[in-house]
Order: structure tokens, then sequence, then C-alpha cells
């Protein structure tokens, strides 16, 4: 074995199961990694080495007692806008320097209980608002494949780790494509679990009827793995369903002879990058090679999704942001009086795009704007949900372009917001729908910039997108190149 | 759409966040840049569409009132930037 960081979760797992390799090597060779990489990347906001190496520790003991959970010794980092007790938990926001937790995410938690290595805590955009993480108040993050670009955000950090084997796998959250598009951006699979799959206690809210936690990792089975811990009903988050978890390693079985896969073409627009449109239409072929039956189809109310979602988020956002009064947590910036307090705590603690989208929010919530903004955005939602719904009374999966564009270079959508959002066009419609996607690596650019093909499933039916994700890696390289570290 | 700098002043006001001068002109352009997209919507009629609000087949999510361990107040207040004992320390509420 020559570098244990490039092994996939599921290699590991199964060399630390026999023994020839030790979780604490494994720690040690992992922490190894980000000490002489994260310089360039910034993945990370916090990295919990010592934590890492008891971890490890107490891995290999359990090992050697014959114990066999399913992340034992599996070291993964963690999006810092997920919880974690006496671990610092910013969220990418100045509000929050100095907080910790004195309670863990359920997601969190039940790696933990799986036995996992924890490495640290994950840069991302404030308050997981953003497409590229340049909205972090405390870091830049790279693309490990360029450095001269974005990795995608708002789980900027949690892709970039694992594209540069600084995690075997990352927990990253999903409220409009933020699982999927950095994990597009940086050559890796981004699973966004279906709405309610996936427990979101102790995630700091976002956006609260759309907020869902899912893997990052190197192989569609990691991130199979990965969900299979963390998927189910909990009694703590009241959105979370009560619904069986299947047995996602059963879906792995490269066969998709007869899955009747959808071509949205809603999803082939102008001014998509054409290696992208390329890409995205050999994967489909190769698909098609793989038996599988390509169906077009329409998702006809597409283009509104942008829209409809950047009214519903920052609108749930402005109320889910309210907490942050410089009373029971974060900042306090006090001027001797209530209000000015507030003002003042809120006015310095946020950066310009959480500002920006509790304005929008606020606005559209607002007496005498509530009907055209809010109530219309949630009466065509119900649009969007019913066009997947009537896909997937002929389909069995979707497959589409996960981004327009590859990673693009920092600073080049800053200045117009309109322009961001528009970055994250074709992953917010399985957003206001709730239904699962994935991103798996498809090929690569002229620049030799990482493109993804992006899987959508019905509700809670993961085990199609897994299967149909599956196969294709099976019968491609890409998923096996690796960027070039300085 | 046009949002004026005295729309966002109010917006500002209700949202609780003090605005720099530059950030009221910024967010003026900005804002009103992105509403007048989502004029876009008034295309679809949609008198006869419901709202969705959550995507899932729930209404009230009903459980047995179980006591259970809860945070001590110590844990709670662990966080607060001011607190005196247990308790958070607030700025007067009510004026003389």
């Amino acid at each position: 074995m020559t570098n244990l960081t490039e092994l996939t979760l599921t290699q590991a797992r199964a060399l630390l199961k026999k023994r020839e390799i030790s979780a604490t090597e494994l720690a040690q060779e992992t922490l190894d990694q980000i000490a002489a990489h994260d310089g360039a990347i910034g993945a990370y906001l916090t990295v919990t080495g010592e934590r890492a190496l008891a971890d490890a520790a107490a891995a290999d003991k359990a090992i050697a007692a014959g114990d066999d959970r399913p992340m034992l010794g599996i070291p993964l980092g963690i999006k810092d806008v997920l919880s974690t007790t006496g671990i610092e938990t910013t969220c990418g926001s100045k509000i929050l320097e100095g907080y910790k937790p004195v309670y863990t995410a359920t997601s969190v938690k039940k790696l933990e209980d799986a036995g996992m290595v924890m490495l640290g805590k994950l840069n991302m955009d404030e308050f997981a608002m953003g497409s590229s993480t340049e909205n972090s108040a405390y870091k830049r993050t790279t693309n490990p494949w360029n450095t001269g670009r974005v990795p995608g955000g708002s789980s900027g950090g949690s892709a970039a780790a694992v594209a540069a084997g600084m995690a075997l796998g990352t927990l990253g959250t999903d409220t409009g494509g933020s699982i999927r598009q950095p994990g597009a951006f940086c050559g890796v699979v981004g699973l966004k679990p279906s709405y309610g799959r996936v427990s979101r206690y102790g995630l700091v809210a976002f956006g609260s009827s759309l907020d869902v936690a899912g893997p990052l990792t190197k192989t569609v089975a990691d991130a199979a793995a990965i969900l299979q811990v963390i998927a189910g009903h909990d009694p703590l988050d009241a959105t979370s369903m009560d619904v069986p978890v299947p047995d996602y390693s059963a879906a792995l079985t490269g066969d998709i002879r007869g899955l009747r896969v959808g071509v949205p073409k809603e999803y082939f627009i102008d001014g998509m990058q054409p290696d992208v449109e390329r890409s995205t239409r050999e994967a489909i072929a190769q698909l098609k090679a793989l038996g599988a039956e390509i169906v077009e189809i329409s998702l006809p109310h597409t283009e509104y999704a942008l829209p409809v979602y950047y009214i519903i988020a920052p609108a749930e956002a402005s109320a889910n942001l309210a907490r942050y009064d410089g009373i029971r947590f974060g900042k306090r910036i006090d001027t001797g009086d209530m209000w000015g307090t507030y003002k003042a705590t809120r006015g310095q603690g946020f950066g310009s795009e959480v500002k920006r989208r509790i304005m929008l929010g606020t606005y559209a919530l607002s007496a005498g704007y509530y009907d055209a903004y809010y109530g219309k955005a949630q009466q065509v939602r119900t649009l969007l949900k019913r066009d997947f719904d009537e896909a997937f009374q002929q389909v069995d999966v979707i497959a589409a372009p996960t981004t327009p564009k590859t990673a693009f270079p920092f600073g080049a959508n800053t200045s117009d917001p309109l322009q961001m959002y528009l970055e994250d066009v074709f992953t917010l419609p399985a957003s206001m729908a709730g239904v699962p996607g994935m991103s798996v690596p498809c090929g690569f650019d002229q620049d030799g910039l990482p493109i993804g093909l992006q899987l959508i499933g019905p509700a809670f039916g993961e085990e199609n997108v897994l299967r149909a994700g599956h196969a294709y890696e099976q019968a491609t390289e890409w998923h096996r190149r690796v960027p070039v570290l300085g | 759409m046009e949002l004026s700098r005295e729309e966002v002043r109010k917006i500002a006001e209700l949202a609780k966040l003090d605005l720099t001068e530059d950030e009221v002109d910024l967010y003026a352009g900005q804002l009103s840049h992105v509403l007048g997209y989502f004029r876009k919507l008034q295309e679809i009629d949609t008198s006869a569409i419901a709202p969705t609000a959550s995507v899932l087949p729930l209404k009230n999510v009903f459980r047995d009132d179980v006591p259970q361990p809860a945070l001590t107040p110590k844990q709670v207040t662990a966080n607060a930037p001011q607190s005196l004992g247990d308790q958070f320390l607030v700025n007067d509420v009510f004026e003389d």
C-alpha cells in the first residue's frame, strides 16, 4: 500500500477488518495529508487531531475485539453547519465565532456511534448561503484540481477535502444544490438524500423545508455506506419520515438492464458549457450501453425553480436567522439598549450575502408583498413537485447535468448575485420537490476541470439513484482520477 | 421593480439589521435586480394551485409526553456572550 489517503472508504473498511492496516495509521496519514496540503486547499476550519487519534486508538481496540460497526476506524470530516459537542461550530460566520454546541447533530451522532474517526470541521459559505464557499467569513477554500478556481458551495470544504485525500468521506448539507454542485466542481460523488430521509436535528437551520445532510465521497458505494448509517427517523426531528430504510448495498449490483432513465430536455440549455453537455450526453449513452432504456421527458416548470427557490429559502432563512440576537450564543455588540444591540450585533455579525438574503426574505414575507412573492412561490413549488411526480410515472431515474458550467475562477460572480444564483439552476428543482439527487464524476472539460452527472430519483427512492450511479461508475474510469496537489 | 433606499431602510428595520449607507445603496440596486427577475413567476396562472409548504405527507406529528433528560441551565447558558450565574444577561426591555 503506497498511500492510505488514496483508498476509498469501502477499501479502507475491508483492510481494517482484515487488520492489514490500523485505524491509527490511517488517521495519522490523513492528518499528515491535511498538514501538508490544507494550507493551499483551505478545506478545514478546525482540525481535531487529538480527537482523531483517540478515536482511532479506540477503533483499533474495538476491531481487535471483533467489533464490526460500519464506520469503525474511518476518518471523516463534518461540514461546520452540523453541531458537534465541544467542537467549535461556526457555520462559516463571525456571528458564531467561538460557539461550542452542547449537543451533537443526529447525523453526526450516528456516525460517531458507528465508530467514525472525527477529523474536524469543514469550511462553507456563511450559513450555507452560496455556490463557491467565497462567502465564508474565515477563509478561502480552493479547488484541488486548480487552485485558481472555486470548489463550489456551500459545502466547498467537504468536497475539496475528499478530492484532496484529506478525508475518506465527509458530510455536507444541501438546501438548493450545496452537496451536488461542489461534488461536481471537485470531481467527487455528492449525494443529497430525500428531504426527511436524514434527521435535521443539530443541522443549523437555513431553509427548514429544504435542508438535508448527506455524504460526499470518492465512490457511489462509499456514499451508500454513509447514507446507510445516517438515514432514518429521529424523534428529535418531526420532519424526519418514519419509513423503513432499505439496505442500500443491495442496489450496488452494477446491473441496470431495463432501468428507465429519463432525460429532461429543459436541462440542456443555451449558454451551457459545450464540454458539460458533451460529457453528460456521453454518460447517458453509457447508461444506454449498459442496458438502460433512455426516455426523453419534460419537466416543464424547471425555469421557474430559481425564482421559487430564491423566494422560499431566503424567507425561511429570515425567520431562522432571527435567533442570532446576541443573547444566547455567539457575538454580541452591546449598545446599551435592546433594539440597538440586536441591530448592531446582526449588522456587524452577518456577512454581505447573509444580510442580502435576510433582506430578500423579509421583503417577500412583508405585508403587501406576501401574496405576490411568498404565496406565489409556494404555489409554483407545487407545480415543480408535480413535474417530478409525473416524470416518475414514466421513468425510474432522471439523468441530467449537475451544473451548466465547470468550476469558475474566484471573484467571477461576486459582484452580481443573480449570476451566482444561476449556477444552481439544475440542482434547485430536486430540492424544491424534496427528491434525492446525486452528482457522479462523468468527465473533464478542456481545462481539466471535473464535470458531474446528476441522477435524480423519486422521493425516498435513493436506491435507483445509487443503482444507476454505481453501474455507471463501474463502467467508467473518471472517479479514479485524482488531482495533483502542489 | 425598483426598490428605493427608503424601502431598503424599512426592510432592514424589520429584519433588525444595521446597514451602512454604502450597504443601503448596494442592496437597493441588487435587490431591485433580483426582484425584477422574480416577476417571471407572474407568467404562470396559479389561481387553481394549492401552495406547498412542505413536500412531506405529514400533518401534525404527535408523541407521548414522556419526561426526558434535558440540558442543564449551565449548559444552556454556556455560550451566552453575557450571563450572570445560570441566567442570560440582557438589556432593559421596558423603558422608564
